[in-house]
């Protein structure tokens, strides 16, 4: 079973002479442990396919299917809980990290937990273990203020991971950190994905990045016009 | 894990300063209702002390409190053989100013026959009045001490007592001296002027006729006495014996033509709804409007405070949170503003209410119906927060 299935995947915003083709016609599969990069210039409909696939960016036509269970066809499937499906099989990761500022770094991985009702008990445990190994085991307890970029960013990552999601979604992840900093990001996912058995999909501009992935997939005026595979 | 609690404790004293300035506005609120509380107090403080059931005032008046009215003392002995009547007791009122220290000093002069109604109803410090004359019981409010004399008129007064929470409808504290002494006070001219009224009715009996000089001369100081008289009383109060018929009596008094028999209930009624119905509406719109303002202000402080978590609920909702999640952040945090407000606005209340130059009198039901409006204005204030939440995309927290 594929983590994620698209198919003749479009999507297009306004109407009229204000009509925009954001994604046209994009079909793809990504299997369970795959490390996918989505790369392509600025307003390509890069972006556009990851929220798609992440359920917050209802397809205008084509279909989605996450992990088994097809969410979308030609519009989303009435009468699902899209919020429960993201809750429960997606991860995301964001360029900005989007910590919550008010939480610790352990709340920020605990609150991922505690929305899909484990408890408080539990879900500090589980939270604490992850950041350990991440390396953070000394920053528990700090906000997102006092973290470096790297820091926030392998919080944010520990966050997305935690549920043990099907599939995550990542949105220029290295954007915001040095070389060395996004370097390290990407191995961790890598890693991460091995061990999760998570299909992860990342959006990224940066071709320095592009080698360690398993899968490329090159976006260009809405449509997937080319596709490297770099495990084989 | 409670996210309304975790912002609060990593913004705190931004919310602290917030609950202290809404804090002072409801403690300005709770002060007014105290304020008119107070008021109620204050007018109804003397009837209730009084003991009595039944104001005889002059005819068509309101008097004695809210109009003036003025009676023979004598009427007494004739309300006191009404059947049905335990006690009759007559009283005297006049507001008082005199210069203490340099500065003014109102209060509202109270003359009672000691043994009678109409007394102070507590010595905190020293005694009642004993002596027909000279002697005087004042609120502890007046600042003064047993010994102090007091120069009122034409003779100096020594305090012997003091009494507490007694003050007129307009806030005056209250002092006690004999009848006969509230009767000088009020009614006796000076020497001089009682000499002028005898040349003046002296002038008149020449001018009659119909009277012999020699009668004139014998005439003119009775006249004069008549004239002058200090045995005249601002009310006539009574208490009824067990069993009587309060209707029955007043029926009788009423048929007397000259006087008013006013029960206690509507005397209280004149006092409550006549003379402070303007300020408890006052009081009151001014409490509305502070209310009012108080939910503008929760209202932008929650807007703000969502404006400023837009991303973080954004975030939120793309992990898949419940609305109720964002709901219970927004929601929760209005109400704790209120219940902190609240308690603050208490406490400062609580600490400095008697030190107010008013009565300030907290009762229990206006408190609790308060703190219940203020988490009301809360909840409702939050709406707008929320809607502007439930709004927000999950979109928005990512960044292309």
């Amino acid at each position: 079973m594929f983590a994620v299935e698209v198919e003749h995947l479009t999507k297009i915003y306004g109407k009229g002479h204000t009509r925009v083709t954001a994604l046209s016609d994009a079909s793809f599969s990504v299997s369970p442990g795959d490390l996918v990069a989505i790369i392509g210039p600025s307003g390509s409909g890069k972006t556009t396919l990851l929220t798609t696939i992440g359920l917050v960016n209802e397809p205008t036509q084509g279909k989605v299917v996450i992990d088994g269970t097809l969410v979308a066809e030609d519009g989303w499937i009435p009468g699902l809980d899209m919020k429960s499906i993201r809750r429960e099989k997606l991860g995301f990761i964001f360029q900005a990290h989007n910590l919550i500022p008010f939480l610790t770094a352990m709340e920020n991985v605990m609150v991922s937990l505690t929305l899909n009702g484990v408890g408080n008990r539990e879900a500090k445990s589980q939270a604490r273990k992850l950041l350990g190994n991440l390396g953070l085991e000394d920053r528990l307890d700090n906000y997102p203020s006092a973290l470096s970029g790297g820091e926030c960013q392998r919080v944010a990552i520990a966050r997305a991971l935690i549920n043990r999601p099907k599939v995550v979604l990542a949105d220029e992840p290295t954007a915001a950190l040095d070389t060395e900093n996004g370097k390290n990001v990407m191995a961790l996912l890598k890693k991460l994905a091995l061990e999760n058995h998570s299909a992860i999909l990342v959006v990224t501009h940066d071709r320095r990045m592009v080698e360690d992935f398993d899968r490329i997939f090159e976006v260009h005026d809405g449509k997937v016009v080319r596709e490297r595979d770099n495990a084989h | 894990m409670n996210l309304a609690v975790r912002d609060i404790r990593y913004h705190r004293g931004r919310f602290i300063q917030t609950c202290i300035g809404l804090g002072l506005l409801i403690a300005v609120v709770i002060s007014m209702g105290g304020i008119y509380r107070g008021l109620v107090a204050d007018a109804t403080v003397a009837l209730r002390a009084t003991g009595a059931d039944l104001w005889v005032v002059q005819q068509d008046t309101d008097g004695p409190f809210a109009a003036s009215s003025r009676i023979p003392e004598d009427v007494k002995y004739r309300i006191a053989a009404v059947p049905g009547i335990e006690k009759a007791s007559c009283l005297s009122y006049q507001n008082l100013q005199i210069d203490r220290f340099g500065k003014p000093l109102r209060f509202f002069l109270v003359g009672y026959e000691p043994g009678g109604l109409g007394g102070p109803p507590v010595i905190v410090t020293g005694r009642a009045l004993r002596q027909k004359h000279y002697e005087m019981v004042t609120d502890k409010s007046m600042g003064f001490s047993p010994g102090e004399t007091i120069h009122i008129g034409q003779h100096d007064y020594t305090v012997v007592g003091i009494t507490e929470k007694m003050a007129s409808v307009t806030g005056d504290p209250y002092a006690y001296v004999t009848l006969a002494d509230a009767q000088d006070i009020q009614f006796k001219d000076s020497n001089e002027a009682i000499r002028n009224n005898r040349a003046r009715i002296s002038a008149r009996m020449s001018g009659v006729r119909a009277l012999s000089p020699a009668q004139g001369k014998i005439l003119t100081p009775m006249v004069s006495d008549i004239a002058s008289s200090t045995h005249i009383v601002n009310t006539v109060v009574a208490r009824l014996a067990p069993g009587a018929s309060l209707e029955e009596v007043q029926d009788r008094i009423r048929r007397w033509n000259h006087y008013r028999p006013i029960s206690t209930a509507e005397q209280e009624e004149i006092l409550t709804k006549g003379m402070i119905q303007k300020s408890k509406m006052q009081l009151g719109l001014f409490r509305i409007i502070l209310l009012v303002i108080s939910g503008v202000i929760i209202s932008l402080i929650i807007y703000t405070m969502t404006m400023d978590k837009i991303r973080v609920i954004a975030t939120l909702k793309l992990i898949g949170a419940k609305n109720r999640v964002i709901v219970g952040l927004i929601l929760q945090q209005s109400l704790m503003i209120g219940l902190i407000a609240y308690g603050i606005g208490y406490s400062i209340i609580l600490a400095t209410h008697e030190k107010f130059p008013r009565r300030v009198e907290l009762v229990p039901i206006d408190l609790q119906g308060l703190f219940v409006i203020v988490l009301a204005i809360c909840a409702l204030a939050s709406f707008v927060g929320i809607r502007k939440a439930l709004k927000v995309e999950p979109a928005q927290a990512l960044g292309g």
